[in-house]
């Protein structure tokens, strides 16, 4: 599985409250839960985030609240990739779980910057980041992880694999 | 094989003899919760999944609580979703208006989790069974899902750092003043993915209301669980309510933990998390002048009847500043009508505080109480991140009761000697 896209730039410790404040809470609509998406730390996100872009945070992203509107709001904002160095242990399960794909990576957290172009396998786990034609190599996740992610979550996985 | 507390619960629900920090596991479930946010999720996964009953009704518990007594339309027609659900799949523990309160104070006191318990929840603060000596913690919504169809759940076995307490708090000081230190300590990631065991002589003076306070923000330092050995005031607690039979399980002696930390209780201070992270914490020579607001007395960290008698001893006979909203949310109606009982309600309102039904309303700014442009609140609640209880430029100020009652009477963040 092969993504592509713009770099939105963020610090530590950025918490579920920030990327999908409790205000929107009194829905499950994907599409609603994306409208505002980063609101309370990043009000332009949603006016220019494109599909297939890739944020990139530093550590403990997605602390806090264990709602996986989080996750969900960005992936339905079109988002294909987060990359941290270190993600909170119930964002980085529910990432997994509704099939978005996240990444340790110090190093190129340490190296890119927000607006470049970066492409990723993520069978390979290998971050090249296009704008400065430098690759970073983190360590991807195993096969059945993967499959997860790639059937679009856990519940879509398990419903394919009892066909 | 040495195990903790938490590796050994984890062992005996996967039916295993031993297991080892990083092992993966499945495991068997005793209960999984969901509250009215993220319970519609889990149903529509649950629904998506083509399942069509779970695994077992007695092992599911939906609390509404968070946008309960209903917000607004959608609020109530999430809850709504619940009930249907709950009717539908035959879950008697479902707790709606009337019998709700906040489901960390209201899972404990209705029996429903106990010492030796695997419990997951979706909800962060799952992990404030750890009071109990059970392995509890909060999960998103598809795993809960999971947990519902299935009854089990697989977990990453923990690594464990180890807190070891020693002597007695001072009067007003408690579970709430050693968390935040603990935090403040360790910082919000400092835990992450292990369990914080708390261990020595100085349990027996935390009372199980502190227990449950540790325990709840535990998730603050990033951590998968928080726990407390079993004694005799765990036991005490749970007589007459726990459904099942308490299984205690103990540390070994030769168990290993990654790090470990000495706490003195008697040296312990008032502790206020400032903003915007739980680990920005002051003590009272480090506070200056923050005047406020708001308070809130409350939440599934501190919403217990040891809580509110905190409150009262300093509210009693006194008035809260002029300008300053008092909001006090037992969180549960057990709590409540004990409140009522011991006088504490008409202390509050005689007071100038508002006393509402048990909701997490404002804690995670849905509403009950939702800030301005630039307000200040000191509250009893377990986090301060940015907008957490309203406008994106609030500002939220974690405390125990006492220093939030004491901040009430003056208006600013204060302690319970300034008032007293």
């Amino acid at each position: 599985m092969k993504v592509r896209g713009r770099v939105f730039r963020y610090g530590s410790d950025v918490d579920t409250d920030v990327i999908i404040p409790a205000r929107y809470l009194n829905t499950t609509s994907e599409k609603e839960l994306a409208a505002h998406c980063m609101e309370d730390i990043d009000g332009t996100f949603v006016k220019n985030v494109r599909p297939g872009d890739v944020i990139v945070a530093e550590d403990n992203f997605g602390c806090g609240s264990s709602r996986e509107h989080a996750p969900i709001a960005i992936k339905a904002s079109g988002v294909s990739l987060v990359i941290a160095n270190s993600f909170a242990r119930i964002f980085y399960r529910n990432s997994i779980n509704i099939g978005l794909p996240i990444l340790e990576c110090p190093e190129a957290v340490k190296n890119i910057s927000a607006g470049d172009v970066v492409s990723c396998d993520l069978d390979e786990g290998v971050i090249t980041d296009e704008s400065m034609g430098k690759s970073f190599k983190a360590e991807p996740f195993p096969p059945f992880i993967r499959r997860i992610i790639s059937d679009g979550g856990l519940i879509k996985h398990i419903e394919k694999s009892q066909k | 094989m040495a195990m903790t507390m938490s590796q050994k619960i984890l062992a005996a629900h996967a039916g295993l003899d031993e297991v080892k920090a990083g092992q993966l596991i499945e495991a068997d479930l005793d209960l999984v919760l969901a509250n009215d946010i993220t319970g519609p999720v889990a149903i529509k996964q649950f629904a998506k999944a083509g399942a069509k009953a779970v695994a077992d009704p007695a092992k599911v518990a939906l609390v509404m609580d968070h946008f309960a007594p209903n917000k607004d339309i959608k609020s109530a027609q999430q809850c709504k979703t619940c009930r249907d659900f709950a009717a539908e799949q035959g879950i008697e523990n479902f707790f709606d208006v009337g019998e709700m309160g906040i489901e960390h104070a209201l899972l404990p006191e209705k029996g429903l989790v106990g010492a030796g318990d695997l419990v997951i929840g979706a909800d962060s603060h799952t992990c404030t069974y750890g009071a109990l000596g059970a392995f509890s913690t909060g999960v998103g919504s598809t795993d809960m899902a999971a947990g519902m169809m299935t009854g089990k759940c697989w977990f990453k076995v923990p690594a464990a750092i180890k807190f070891v307490l020693h002597g007695k708090p001072k009067k007003f000081i408690g579970g709430k003043d050693l968390i935040l230190h603990v935090i403040g300590t360790t910082g919000v990631d400092g835990a992450l993915y292990k369990s914080m065991e708390f261990y020595g002589d100085g349990v027996k003076h935390l009372t199980m209301d502190d227990r449950f306070a540790v325990c709840n923000m535990a998730i603050e330092a990033g951590a998968k669980n928080g726990i407390f050995p079993v004694d005799a005031l765990t036991l005490e607690y749970m007589n007459g309510r726990f459904k099942r039979s308490p299984r205690i399980y103990m540390a070994d002696d030769d168990a290993e933990f990654e790090s470990e930390y000495e706490i003195d209780l008697s040296a312990l201070d008032y502790t206020v998390a400032f903003p915007h992270l739980p680990e920005n914490t002051k003590t009272p020579g480090e506070w200056g002048e923050i005047k406020i607001d708001q308070v809130v007395i409350g939440s599934c960290t501190n919403g217990r009847i040891s809580d509110l008698r905190a409150a009262a001893e300093i509210l009693k006979g006194r008035k809260v500043k002029k300008g300053v909203r008092t909001i006090i949310i037992p969180a549960t109606q057990a709590v409540y009508l004990q409140a009522i009982k011991e006088g504490l309600a008409e202390i509050f309102v005689r007071a100038g505080a508002v006393l509402s039904t048990p909701t997490c309303g404002p804690c995670l700014g849905g509403h009950m109480g939702i800030l301005a442009e630039g307000e200040k609140c000191v509250s009893t609640t377990n986090r301060n991140f940015v907008g957490r209880m309203g406008h994106v430029t609030s500002e939220v100020y974690l405390a125990s009761p006492a220093v939030a009652a004491a901040s009430a009477v003056e208006g600013r963040l204060a302690t319970p000697e300034e008032v007293l």
